[in-house]
């Protein structure tokens, strides 16, 4: 598990069009030169947003990756919800710091919060 | 010269890349807010502005994160995203490196900071640079305190960067106004964006209208992440500002408003 890697590939996805045109072109080839195992090279490639927040990407990061691939924002926010369904609560960065707890589950402890309402 | 202007202001990308989806009262208003902030600094005249910003993975990496960064280049391009999804057009806007380069070294006398000739701006600084110096015609200085990738830079650490920042804008003869960009509480670009815990940052600016140090180094970490999202540890550029103007603040704009994924604020402050 290398969710530094998966997060190092993304970053420079984000921020070089060389790296965006290598992964258009030939995606495995453009992922071969990051130490990641099976699951997280299946995330990038397919690609499974869900179990990429699963995994622990920063949704800073993970964001930009969906709208790279064409994922429309309210879809985007529905494949992570899907993903921790799926997969279970984010196992490791900066949510699971304090444990995620899940959306119904926040909501329910944070009843004075102004609402869920899907950003 | 003293400081001219602080302030803060949200800078989610949604305000701009989400416009269309939101109340139109409450976006205008919001929108007018930002407006009537580049009126008030441009009232001050700058000759550059400092952008406190928080950064989200456009130029620094957990190869090598700095608690905090200032720009030193000649200019500055941006933003990073798609200008179709962020719906602000590529840009450059000005820098100017020597100014740079003397309040980075009266900073370090005191404060770590990294420095980067190399700067690529993200929607933290693109979205307030879209609405405060639309014409891209006042010189920037983009600095940044990671609330990103922990370990996060500590609140104390981020006072003690805008008292920094203040004595050296203070000691150039350039006016400098400076901007603090961020969230308050907000979970962005996560399952539970659009969440905002209105409660928590009304009691937020509360602390920080007071310029109330001991109470706006308070915070947790954990606290509040549980209770404002990881965009919540973004307070750190708001608690720079406030440690630069040294006054008391003042919100002039406070919705929340769940498209945009933010309490949007726009909140001066006091130079004293």
């Amino acid at each position: 598990m290398s969710l530094y890697n998966v997060q190092k590939f993304l970053y420079e996805l984000n921020r070089d069009e060389r790296v965006q045109q290598a992964y258009r072109t030939d995606p495995q080839q453009a992922i071969a030169r990051y130490d990641l195992d099976e699951e997280e090279r299946g995330a990038l490639l397919e690609p499974d947003i869900g179990l990429l927040y699963h995994i622990g990407v920063n949704g800073q990061i993970l964001m930009h990756f969906a709208a790279f691939c064409g994922i429309e924002w309210s879809d985007y926010l529905q494949r992570m919800r899907d993903g921790v369904e799926r997969h279970g609560p984010v196992r490791a960065g900066v949510y699971a710091l304090a444990g995620y707890e899940g959306v119904e589950a926040h909501s329910r402890r944070l009843g004075h919060v102004s609402g869920g309402n899907p950003g | 010269m003293p400081l001219v202007y602080a302030g803060v202001c949200s800078h989610a990308p949604g305000i701009t890349g989400r416009a269309e989806r939101a109340d139109p009262e409450v976006r205008d208003a919001f929108y007018a807010a930002y407006d009537a902030m580049r009126m008030r600094m441009e009232a001050t005249e700058p000759d550059a502005l400092v952008v406190i910003a928080a950064e989200h993975f456009a130029n620094f990496f957990m190869n090598n994160m700095p608690a905090f960064a200032m720009g030193m280049a000649g200019y500055y391009e941006g933003p990073i995203e798609d200008p179709e999804w962020l719906r602000i057009d590529r840009f450059r806007a000005p820098g100017n490196p020597e100014l740079s380069q003397r309040l980075i070294e009266a900073i370090m006398r005191t404060c770590d900071v990294a420095y980067a000739e190399e700067w690529r701006l993200d929607h933290g600084i693109a979205v307030p640079l879209h609405f405060l110096t639309p014409r891209f015609d006042v010189p920037i200085i983009p600095a940044n305190i990671n609330c990103q990738g922990p370990p996060l830079t500590p609140l104390s650490r981020a006072w003690a960067f805008g008292e920094a920042l203040r004595r050296a804008a203070d000691g150039v003869t350039e006016r400098i106004a400076v901007i603090g960009t961020g969230g308050i509480s907000h979970w962005p670009a996560t399952p539970d964006s659009g969440r905002i815990n209105e409660a928590w940052d009304r009691d937020f600016l509360d602390r920080w209208c007071a310029g109330d140090r001991e109470r706006l180094c308070a915070y947790g970490d954990t606290d509040t992440y549980l209770d404002a999202g990881q965009g919540g540890f973004e307070i750190r550029t708001y608690i720079a500002a406030a440690a630069a103007g040294a006054g008391r603040g003042t919100v002039h704009f406070y919705a929340p408003i769940p498209i945009f994924a933010v309490g949007c604020t726009v909140a001066d402050i006091e130079i004293s």
